[in-house]
């Protein structure tokens, strides 16, 4: 799937997250902003990469504002701003 | 049992993710009025995943989809089916076609997921006069059907009368809901109690509900929910007049009696019937006879 176009998802609400994907040629670059970075920001950088492969979504620009949401909202958030980003849906 | 249902946007993770703990039987997953429609998207997606990820034994979902009046709700359905919710409630209404509709949309996709057809039931939010006038036609169109809904806020814009706590404007649609559904065989459930604050206005209203005959009520704050329970459960005096009555039975039929009586009261089947439902209800809560 391709991205086109820029778009976001998500709030800034607690439990929330805020994605904003722009298109980017040269793979998936990610950059992350969340009060638990530290403890975990690998794992949230591989629910990303997951929804993206799911998606088949190899080149784009993601940043995220994490706001403590789940694995479930953040996996939800980050399909909802790459589909509303996609061509020809 | 669905004593209680709380309502929870659909598109707020915070309140989602902590539905099954809010003490609700069951929990509403909100795809409608609660959703702007530029988040449409975003919350079937957010819904799905709640009721993919999250644990909610114990508590039944709902998801309320967009009406089928509107372009969301296929794909609502095709978002939420898979993931087997309890049931769809379809909001307002109106004609039996429009379960119908909605009953050969959930019938296709449950065999394009490999679902077993018919699975999954449908509420009928009835919340116009049109929805009203054909509640008996809207819950006997499917085999689907499985509960009424009464929803006060539109039903009283499409009136054209003033909503009040008093709800005398409701008095005519609480009944005929009431009747309808019992005729169809299927639950009923009232309308929710609006005012957050004012717990004994709502105490007095489910009390109202359920001496109309409703099976439980909606609530729109968790709340809520522990009033609702409280007053649609049954009381330890309830519980214990219900088995003292199944046992004036059992002695009436050993004694060779048609009929006997308890408390200066003849027993007849209607009581012995309700009897039954009341120690149904206790033993599903685990309230015993040992508990009164």
């Amino acid at each position: 799937m391709e991205i086109i176009k820029r778009a976001s998802a998500g709030t800034l609400e607690s439990s929330d997250a805020y994605v904003q994907i722009e298109p980017h040629d040269g793979g998936l670059l990610l950059e992350l902003e969340s009060v638990v970075l530290a403890q975990f920001g690998d794992a949230i950088e591989a629910v990303v990469r997951d929804v993206a492969d799911e998606l088949g979504v190899k080149n784009v620009y993601i940043r995220i504002v994490d706001r403590g949401a789940l694995d479930c909202v953040l996996r939800a958030r980050v399909e909802t701003a790459l589909l509303r980003g996609r061509g020809n849906p | 049992m669905r004593r209680s249902m709380l309502f929870l946007p659909g598109n707020n993770p915070n309140l989602l993710i902590n539905g099954n703990c809010l003490g609700a039987d069951a929990v509403i997953f909100d795809l409608e009025d609660a959703v702007a429609p530029a988040e449409k998207d975003g919350a079937r997606i957010l819904v799905r995943n709640t009721m993919r990820y999250m644990d909610f034994r114990g508590c039944e979902r709902i998801v309320r989809i967009n009406g089928v009046d509107t372009p969301y709700w296929r794909e609502d359905v095709d978002a939420v089916l898979p993931q087997r919710p309890e049931l769809i409630l379809l909001p307002k209404a109106g004609t039996a076609e429009d379960i119908r509709m909605l009953d050969a949309y959930m019938t296709e996709k449950e065999m394009h997921f490999g679902l077993e057809a018919g699975t999954v039931g449908i509420m009928a939010l009835i919340e116009t006069a049109l929805g009203v006038e054909n509640a008996y036609a809207i819950a006997a169109a499917s085999g689907r059907v499985k509960a009424l809904f009464l929803g006060a806020e539109d039903l009283t814009a499409d009136l054209q009368c003033r909503r009040t706590k008093q709800s005398r404007e409701i008095e005519y649609a609480r009944t005929r809901l009431v009747v309808a559904a019992r005729a169809a065989g299927v639950d009923v459930y009232d309308t929710p109690f609006t005012d957050v604050n004012d717990d004994d206005g709502m105490e007095t209203d489910a009390e109202l509900a359920k001496a109309l005959g409703f099976n439980g009520k909606a609530s729109i704050s968790p709340r809520h929910v522990e009033i609702i329970n409280r007053v649609f459960s049954p009381t330890p005096e309830q519980i214990e007049y219900a088995y003292q009555v199944l046992e004036a039975i059992e002695e009436a039929a050993r004694q060779g009696k048609g009929a006997i009586a308890l408390r200066g009261k003849m027993i007849d089947a209607p009581i012995v019937a309700r009897a039954r439902r009341t120690i149904e209800m206790a033993e599903a809560l685990g309230l015993g006879r040992e508990d009164v």
